[in-house]
């Protein structure tokens, strides 16, 4: 007997656009972290840029500047001052726009970071595109792909979300963490370009798994919202009544928040996008996850490790949505619910994906 | 008073259950809260019903569902694999019973996991019955009266008409008629225009919310009719649907052997397809990955069904009399023909081995008791394309039949199979039986390869490897509650987003005659729940107001 060289009706690889997808994947990458690089240095700059505005302002109006000024502030952030801080909270409304919009404080950094990341999501968008052509299948097929591809619509939602709303405020954590998942796809879990099994390969697939990355792309947006809700919030309160304790004398001092819209503004917002995204979840991971369950192992749903998380995560989400409407559960503790949302959404992607046994062979990794 | 107050801009205060107590206040209707206990037994009864069915108590308990789920994805399940939970047991002595005593191990039926979800729709029945009620009687009554003072209200707007404009009840019929054309129920009043759109995201919440209890319900109804069961079929070999013939059956609570309806699968022919792209002249990465799985197939339904030839597929089960079949495994099987010491065939057939790896390495364990003098037992690996890996141990280095090789031990004494108890059919307990061959004593392993035969030592008999067969393992499940599970997933799916996302919106407008003889219109909008574009409203309603009326002066709106 000999080895039946196979003529599968699956068509071969093109292994030159393979390693087109794989550099402009590294391209990516890089050009996302200079984004991230430039966020950071957006915020680190923002009380220079506060400053900037005000004298902007002064000079408008003529009129003298009437709080501290900012240099004597950004210098005693660290060293924990008293007092009710060095702004007021009504300052900040020159600064950003609590609906959202633009309005015309100047970010060079973060501007050039945007630009940057268009940039770099049009490199990731032709690798992920050529590494669908060179397999012809969709381009969601293991752990690497998955990271790649989710990281990609998380870019692309973020920018997306740029078009109508001034989010530049959460340049750092979208770009971190599009910059994490791209390390750990080519670090973690380096995958050659290939065909599938034969469970995956399925029109659910695209369906199921897209409109999951979708809904962490949301995620991601409401995660940070609800993150930076809890610290302004926090920064409000010691701006109004004077700060107690250090993490608020601290907070009060963090001239990047006022770039960051109020914590009401934060909250709204975050609801909206958790709204869609919970649709989102409902309809990818949990309704079609289960009609492709039933196609495919006979059974719709059986607490397979990940089917067990995305239900925990519907679920938690669904008591967001709750905790909105509740007496008492609504700011800052809906948005510790939507945090924990997320976090279970890491679970379920690098701890459930990685060390739990399940059907779901997804990871791609050695047995 | 046009901007919302500070006290309303806090992130809790203005929406919550507390979103209708917002409306109230600002219509300045009151409502009483908190129901104070009543004494006796009728009292606390009511009282616990109150709390039970509390939006609070809903989120408890839904927070409490997410925790509980958790530890099944930690401790293997039995539903699952309970081969597993008895390792894990065994492997932890002391931990092990006590999870299992908390049955950690059949997380989503234990008693606890139970009494969570179904407090938590006893507690959404509870909610939803009394929400229905009152929202059917909202649809059937008038929109709600009109607040004296409309500057109150979230979004507010005044007109003031030109002389010579419409008089005010002229106007409050205009208002009415676009606001009707907005989507808007209406009612004239003497004096205003009270008018209310949106009753459909109520009724989303509530169809959401009652499909979730249609799923819950034939997700239960279906598992106690279900059946699943488990068959390995070898080539040329057949399958009839009765309980005899499964090699597992895990039958619901209420499934009765009639609803087994009957149809026949037999396995013709199995093909399985593998990665052989070459790159650069080399096998590439991906060599030897699995890519098609088909099985060539005679199925026949009913007693008297023609017999049709198809194929089973992965991801594309076979449809049978209500039942599906999924191909769900597939494996080798040597034919094998064991002679004992007398030289009568103490075995003969296929044998099913087990992969264990992606070069399909095969656990394979022959049982021959009726062999004599001795019972003969063998195990050992089946290699689908067996080379030398050194020192003469052969390992598997292609999941397809390349060079096909036994590599068995064998054994003899008591099996253990005389006492009744049912046993792994991969396992043999070889610790009490003697060793005949193996690579530790003198006569070796036993080393075969398709048409050849090895005597066994001191004359107990023989064994022949004749050919190779396939077998595949197949699932065959019957739920009939999958697709009205599917149907309440979808209405709940509709209800949802209505819910989330259509506007609940009062609206309001009065006229009146100002001093200076000028018709003044004022209107207010009061969203319930979440709204962001109230304001879109107010602007929109603004501008076909001054299409429709000669307006004054632009006067700053909000
Ligand atoms: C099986 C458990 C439940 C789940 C998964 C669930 C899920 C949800 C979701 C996702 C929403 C948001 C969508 C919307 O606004 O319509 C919601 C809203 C709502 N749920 Fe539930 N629910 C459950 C049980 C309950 C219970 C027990 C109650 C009653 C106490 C309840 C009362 C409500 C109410 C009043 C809303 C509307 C909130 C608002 O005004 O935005 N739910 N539910």
């Amino acid at each position: 007997m000999s080895i039946s060289v196979l003529t599968a009706a699956l068509p071969s690889i093109n292994v030159q656009l393979a390693e087109y997808a794989e550099l402009f994947t590294l391209i990516a990458a890089l050009i996302y972290t200079l984004a991230f690089i430039l966020f950071t240095v957006d915020a680190v700059r923002s009380s220079a840029t506060i400053r900037r505005v005000e004298q902007e302002l002064a000079a408008e109006s003529g009129a003298q500047p009437t709080r501290v000024p900012a240099d004597v502030a950004a210098g005693s952030g660290r060293g924990g001052h008293g007092g009710a801080g060095p702004t007021s909270g009504d300052s900040d409304a020159e600064l950003v726009d609590e609906d959202m919009g633009y309005v015309g404080t100047r970010r060079p950094f973060a501007n050039v970071a945007v630009a940057l990341t268009i940039v770099a999501v049009a490199a990731h968008a032709f690798a992920v595109v050529a590494r669908g052509l060179a397999a012809s299948r969709w381009p969601l097929g293991n752990m690497y792909e998955f990271l790649v591809g989710a990281s990609l619509v998380v870019a692309v939602v973020y920018l997306i979300s740029l078009i109508r709303r001034d989010l530049r405020f959460l340049g750092i954590f979208v770009l971190g963490l599009v910059v994490v998942m791209m390390v750990a796809a080519t670090i973690g879990f380096p995958t050659p370009v290939g065909h599938v099994q034969p469970a995956l390969q399925s029109p659910w697939l695209a369906i199921h798994v897209s409109l999951a990355s979708l809904a962490i792309g949301l995620f991601v947006l409401t995660f940070a919202m609800n993150l930076l809700q809890l610290v302004q919030s926090r920064r409000e309160k010691a701006l109004a009544h004077g700060p107690s304790g250090r993490f608020e004398r601290t907070v009060a001092g963090w001239q990047f928040m006022r770039l960051v819209p109020k914590a009401f503004s934060l909250e709204s917002w975050a609801y909206r996008l958790n709204a869609v995204a919970f649709v989102f979840w409902t309809v990818g991971p949990v309704i079609t996850g289960a009609i492709w369950a039933q196609q495919s192992w006979g059974r719709y749903w059986g607490w397979d490790p990940k089917e067990v998380w995305t239900f925990v995560i519907w679920v938690v989400y669904a008591g967001y949505l709750h905790a909105r409407a509740t007496r008492g559960w609504t700011g800052n503790r809906a948005a510790w619910l939507s945090i924990m949302g997320f976090v279970c959404i890491i679970i379920n992607y690098g701890v459930v994906n990685v060390y739990f046994p399940g059907l779901h062979s997804y990871a791609g990794l050695p047995e | 008073m046009t901007e919302p107050t500070n006290h309303e801009r806090e992130p809790s205060a203005h929406r919550d259950n507390a979103r209708e107590d917002a409306m109230n206040a600002a219509q300045g209707t009151a409502k009483k809260d908190a129901v104070v206990p009543a004494l006796g037994l009728k009292g606390m009864l009511r009282w616990a019903w109150t709390q039970l069915t509390s939006m609070r108590t809903a989120l408890m308990l839904l927070l409490l569902l997410a925790v509980a789920a958790v530890p099944g994805s930690i401790f293997p399940q039995r539903v699952q694999d309970a081969f597993a939970v008895e390792t894990w047991i065994e492997n932890n002595p002391t931990l092990g019973p006590i999870l299992d005593a908390l049955q950690m191990f059949e997380v989503y039926s234990s008693a606890w996991f139970s009494a969570i979800y179904l407090l938590l729709f006893i507690s959404l029945i509870g909610c939803i019955i009394p929400r229905a009620r009152k929202h059917i009687q909202q649809m059937r009554s008038a929109p709600p009266r009109t607040p004296r003072r409309l500057q109150r209200m979230p979004e507010y707007g005044a007109v003031e008409l030109d002389e010579g404009g419409p008089a005010p009840q002229q106007t409050l019929d205009d208002a009415a008629k676009i606001l009707k054309k907005r989507g808007y129920r209406v009612e004239r009043r003497e004096t205003s225009v009270g008018a209310e759109k949106g009753y459909l995201k109520e009724v989303g919440n509530i169809l959401f919310h009652v499909s979730l209890v249609g799923v819950l319900i034939f997700v239960a109804l279906g598992s106690m009719f279900s059946y699943r069961g488990q068959k390995i079929i070898v080539e040329d070999e057949g399958f009839v649907n009765a309980l005899v013939a499964y090699d597992n059956f895990y039958p619901g609570t209420w499934f009765s052997e009639d609803q087994l309806e009957p149809f026949s699968v037999q396995l013709n022919d199995f093909h399985r397809s593998f990665d052989r792209e070459m790159v650069d002249g080399e096998p590439g990465p991906n060599w030897g990955s699995p890519l098609g799985f088909t099985a060539d197939v005679t199925v026949q339904e009913g007693t008297g069904g023609e017999p049709r030839d198809t194929t089973l597929e992965v991801n594309h089960p076979l449809s049978m009399g209500g039942a599906n079949v999924y191909l769900v495994g597939n494996g080798y099987a040597p034919v094998i023909t064991v002679r004992d010491g007398e030289g009568e065939v103490a075995y003969s057939g296929p044998v099913v081995t087990r992969p264990d790896d992606g070069v399909y390495t095969s656990m394979t364990v022959v049982k021959a008791p009726d062999a004599s003098p001795e019972q003969l037992g063998f195990v050992g690996l089946f290699l689908p394309t067996a080379v030398d890996s050194g020192g003469g141990l052969g390992v598997s280095a292609d999941p397809e039949l390349g060079n096909p090789e036994l590599h068995l031990n064998s054994y003899a004494g008591d099996l253990g199979l005389d006492d009744g108890q049912p046993q792994n059919v991969y396992v043999l307990d070889t610790d009490e039986l003697e060793v005949l061959n193996s690579r530790e004593v003198e006569a070796g392993g036993i080393v075969l390869a398709p048409g050849e035969t090895q005597q066994l030592p001191d004359g107990l008999g023989e064994i022949e490897f004749e050919e190779v067969q396939n077998y595949i393992a197949v699932d065959i499940t019957y739920n009939p509650g999958e697709t009205w599970v599917l149907i309440f997933a979808l209405t709940a799916t509709a209800g949802l987003v209505s819910s989330l996302f259509l506007r609940r919106r009062r609206a309001w407008v009065t006229a009146e005659t100002t001093e200076a003889g000028r018709t003044l219109v004022r209107y207010g909008l009061l969203s319930r729940g979440e709204d962001f574009s109230l304001r879109d409203e107010n602007v929109a309603l603004r501008a076909q107001f001054e299409t429709t009326w000669p307006v004054r002066a632009p006067e700053e709106n909000t």
